[in-house]
């Protein structure tokens, strides 16, 4: 067992976990963020994607132990003060979700993707999104999701 | 955060923003994974690691002795049960018992041969290595024909064969329309297997209640209510102590139409041991344990006149059950026996399909279910057959479709289609596409012998969905009835509840159900609360799959909401003293006609309703009713597709140029939502057409067996895609609609395959199999130049 701190989605934790554990079992099962779910077993759907100091992870990808003294921002965390992102947002005004289950981390993936690139092209959206598999939408509503939201957060100088 | 609307305002027809956003959007999700119940154990599956062989030992007295582990169950404890499958097709189908958990053989990698249950996923993971188990390997049947040639091994010996049913449709006189013909185009084309890859997971949970004997199972699953019958009749529980919850559930396309083993496994141990259960399966566990799709060897043949008039089709399939039947696996083919012939006109029509087992996961239906590969066979034969003859493909359709002042029309395959117009959608997709542009610069292209070529492909497709007439269904020996059930309820504040026997899993059935029901009742959509997924509350229902909720389950929540109103209508006139004739209804008041002033709402009636002081004679307090509606017929969407393909003849890279597709579904609820569903759909076909594959080896190991290397398609994969629609409204239910869910599933394969042979035709290439990767491209390339491939 590893003593580990971690904050995840503004609240501390410290804890013993086993060096094996992997962050997306240790928000979803030991914390109960359950709000993170698990699409795959090889990294390659980003279901699981998460904001580890502010730079988006594939949290299946992650040791808990290599997470220790960071900062976590689930799906569950994303909408400050209950008011909701701008991609949180832009994903229902252009629906840019069906079942949801993709949701959690094509948002947080997007919000990353902004960070670094706050106008992006067609074409960057869908690389930038690569990591993250989504079965139900074809994907042209979540770049239409995209872009509405690299608007908005020009707009509003975020 | 959902929608509001005027009052007043039609709710039906609007792109009203989704009420079930709000929870997806901000991880308040529950999924069945994300279930943690008190006490609650975990089940891990052995599962074979080889496609075929005699089980003669297992034990799991090592397993038992590792840390958490609880109990291990093998085929002697849990075998007697079995998944039942419930579509015979013919009297004489072969049907093996496919025991939940296998008992002295196992038939395809992937089949579960013990169960561990301990105190966590990972111990009993863990303790799978210590089971033991002795195989002796069999001989793997992987591929069709030779499963069904003389002296081959057999998946069940006991059976003999490994001939599941053949069933045989015809319609006309296909011999004498071939006798007639002055040419026959014969093809064969292979439908390669395919997995549905919902993103979410399989996953279960179970629990049992107690000394009462209940169980509460909660399901990742399209159809809590089958499960819930198939669980009652496979292991005995009573099906009144059983309650099955379909929470939120993360996509489907068929793969969750389905009883499975381990929702059965799940029920019987959490009973054995009085304790909570849960199995949620990893990505490469579900890639062999939950369904695949396709999986079907075609050949058919187009008799016709030089003039381009069609005179036939017929078509043989071959398709691969894999080792056991699933529910509806030997069914699913048959849902494209009537569509062959697709919007064409034509004397003679046959239809012969050839159930195979082999020692592979069961196929069952996977999003289109059947229609699909009708409309590839058939679209990509149309395309043959106008190169045959000379003619422009599309010439070569217009000639031969259904015209609209022809509708209602019965086919030659028997079906009514009651609506359509191929013509507008046809006109509009050509515009939208700039046909004649990108038919000018295919020709410039080929003129200059340009490296990279431009195909153009086309697929004008119908498929019939709203499942199902429980008649029809009767017809084909199908078990169950295609009904389904709607309850409206006015609460006494006004407020209204909405249960649905529908099961969505990402539709956005709240929404439109909503919206159905707003308009009807005169009540705000966001007054309405849809209640749905659990058998204890939405007790009566047949699901969503078949692209069949708005069609089936979104009238009976129309006409549930219209018995509301006609109880109101009483209610109402006995409170304003007048006669229920003297009332009109709009907007959700009760207006005595010329008499101003004179009114009440409706949420006052269900008020009155509630209180019950003051009702009229023989009217009952408290304000709902309920529809059951099963359908007449089938719902008939169709749609023009045309895709441009850019193909690189020197690497066989295909790049999809331009995508675009008018669909006519009549009328619609919600544009926004629709829109969706086509995009969803076209992303799946195209990925069948360019993509993806479940790849067997000789031995039967699933090759393709991870999300490394099944080829579901990213965002960077994906054109932009131009959608439109015409609107022929049905005419066989009062909303006017038809199915959507799997239309551009069905028809955007043909499309883009079509544009791939029609860009290297010029190079002698007359076809390219699925997925038509680079490789497979180029491969046909140097094939038709005589190369040695």
């Amino acid at each position: 067992m590893t003593r580990i701190g971690i904050t995840v989605d503004g609240v501390r934790t410290e804890d013993d976990v086993e060096p094996r554990l992997l962050l997306v079992h240790y928000l979803r099962e030991r914390l109960g963020r359950v709000g993170t779910p698990i699409g795959c077993d090889t990294s390659n759907c980003g279901a699981c994607t998460v904001l580890m100091d502010g730079v988006s992870v594939k949290s299946c990808a992650v040791l808990t132990v290599q997470a220790d003294g960071s900062e976590i921002t689930t799906i569950q965390g994303l909408a400050a003060g209950g008011e909701w992102h701008p991609v949180q947002q832009a994903f229902h005004e252009e629906h840019g979700l069906q079942c949801g289950y993709c949701t959690p981390g094509m948002v947080l993936a997007a919000v990353d993707l902004l960070a670094n690139n706050p106008d992006p092209s067609e074409q960057e959206i869908r690389e930038g999104l690569e990591g993250n598999l989504c079965r139900c939408t074809g994907y042209q509503n979540i770049v239409k999701a995209v872009q509405s939201a690299a608007r908005q957060m020009q707009e509003a100088g975020q | 955060m959902t929608d509001t609307i005027e009052a007043g305002a039609k709710a039906v027809g609007a792109p009203l923003r989704r009420k079930e956003d709000a929870h997806l959007l901000t991880g308040q999700t529950s999924w069945t994974d994300n279930l943690q119940l008190p006490g609650m154990l975990h089940m891990a599956m052995l599962r074979s690691p080889m496609a075929h062989a005699k089980v003669t030992r297992v034990d799991g007295s090592a397993a038992l002795a590792r840390p958490g582990v609880v109990a291990v169950y093998t085929g002697a404890d849990l075998g007697s049960v079995s998944i039942p499958c419930v579509w015979p097709v013919t009297p004489d189908m072969v049907a093996p018992a496919y025991p939940i958990v296998a008992t002295d053989e196992v038939r395809y990698a992937g089949d579960v041969v013990a169960v561990v249950v301990a105190d966590s996923n990972a111990h009993a993971v863990d303790a799978l290595e210590a089971v033991d188990v002795e195989y002796e390997p069999l001989p793997a049947v992987v591929d069709m024909e030779a499963a069904l040639a003389d002296g081959s091994p057999l998946v069940h010996a006991d059976k003999g064969t490994n001939k599941c049913y053949y069933w045989e449709f015809t319609g006309g006189d296909y011999a004498a329309a071939a006798a007639k013909a002055e040419v026959i185009v014969k093809r064969r084309f292979i439908q390669q297997r395919l997995i549905p890859t919902a993103m979410e997971p399989r996953s279960v949970v179970c629990s049992p209640m107690g000394a009462s004997g209940e169980i509460t199972l909660w399901s990742a699953t399209q159809v809590p209510h089958i499960v819930r019958v198939l669980l009652a009749l496979s292991t005995g529980i009573p099906e009144q102590q059983i309650r099955v919850i379909a929470p939120d559930v993360g996509g489907g396309f068929g793969s969750k139409l389905e009883f499975y083993r381990e929702e059965a496994i799940a029920a019987l141990v959490a009973g054995r041991l009085g304790r909570p259960v849960k199995w949620t399966e990893s990505r490469s566990e579900g890639y062999v344990s939950t369904i695949h799709g396709r999986d079907q060897i075609q050949d058919i043949e187009a008799a016709a006149l030089r003039d381009g008039t069609l005179l036939g089709i017929k078509a043989d399939i071959k398709a691969d059950m894999g080792a056991y039947l699933q529910i509806i696996t030997p069914g699913t083919p048959l849902l494209g026996a009537f569509m062959y012939n697709g919007i064409y006109k034509m004397e003679g029509y046959h239809f012969g399909a050839t159930g195979v087992f082999t020692t592979k996961t069961p196929t069952d239906a996977y999003r289109g279910a059947g229609r699909p590969e009708a409309t590839f066979a058939l679209e990509r034969i149309m395309d043959e057959l106008a190169a045959e003859l000379g003619m422009e493909p599309l010439e070569l359709r217009e000639k031969n479709w259904i015209k609209h002042e022809e509708f209602p029309y019965t086919t030659i395959a028997g079906l009514e289609y009651d609506s359509g117009n191929y013509e507008a959608a046809t006109a509009r997709a050509k515009e939208l596409f700039d046909y004649d542009g990108l038919r000018r610069e295919q020709q410039e292209r080929r003129d200059r012998n340009d490296p990279v070529q431009l195909g153009i492909g086309i697929s004008t497709f119908t498929e019939m969905c709203g499942l199902a007439p429980s008649r029809i269904l009767s017809a084909l020996n199908y078990v169950a009835g295609g009904w389904e059930q709607a309850t409206v309820r006015v609460l006494p504040t006004g407020k209204v509840e909405v249960v649905t026997g529908s099961s969505p899993h990402g539709q956005g059935h709240v929404t439109a159900w909503s919206q159905i029901a707003a308009d009807a009742l005169g009540v705000p959509f966001e007054d309405i609360q849809v209640i749905h997924g659990d058998t204890r509350s939405s007790p009566n229902g047949m699901d969503t799959y078949g692209s069949r909720s708005l069609a089936v389950g979104g009238i009976a929540v129309l006409r549930a909401a219209e018995r509301v109103v006609d109880k109101a209508r009483l209610i109402a006139a006995h409170q304003l003293e007048c006669d229920p004739g003297d009332l009109e209804f709009t907007g959700g008041t009760f207006r005595v006609k010329g008499t101003p002033g004179a009114e009440t709402t409706i949420q006052a009636v269900a008020f009155e309703a509630f209180t019950a002081h003051n009702l009229p004679d023989g009217v009952e307090p408290t304000l709902m009713a309920d529809s059951t509606v099963d359908p007449d017929t089938f719902s008939y969407p169709h749609g023009t597709h045309l895709c441009a393909v850019e193909v690189d003849t020197e690497t066989g890279a295909t790049r999809i140029r331009n995508y675009t597709c008018v669909d006519d579904i009549g009328n619609v609820v919600n544009p926004m939502i629709v829109e969706g569903q086509v995009h969803g759909g076209l992303a799946q076909g195209i990925a069948q057409a360019l993509f993806e594959e479940a790849v067997y080896d000789e031995s039967g190991n699933l090759v393709t067996g991870t999300m490394v290397d099944y080829l579901v398609p990213s965002a960077a994969d994906l054109p932009w895609f131009t959608t439109d629609r015409t609107v022929t409204p049905a005419t066989t239910n009062p909303l006017g609609v038809k199915g959507v869910g799997e239309a551009g599933a069905i028809a955007s394969t043909p499309a883009v395959v079509n544009a791939v042979v029609d860009a290297l035709r010029p190079l002698g290439v007359t076809d390219v199999q699925m997925p038509c990767s680079p490789h497979r491209v180029w491969r046909a390339i140097q094939t038709a130049n005589g190369g040695a491939a």
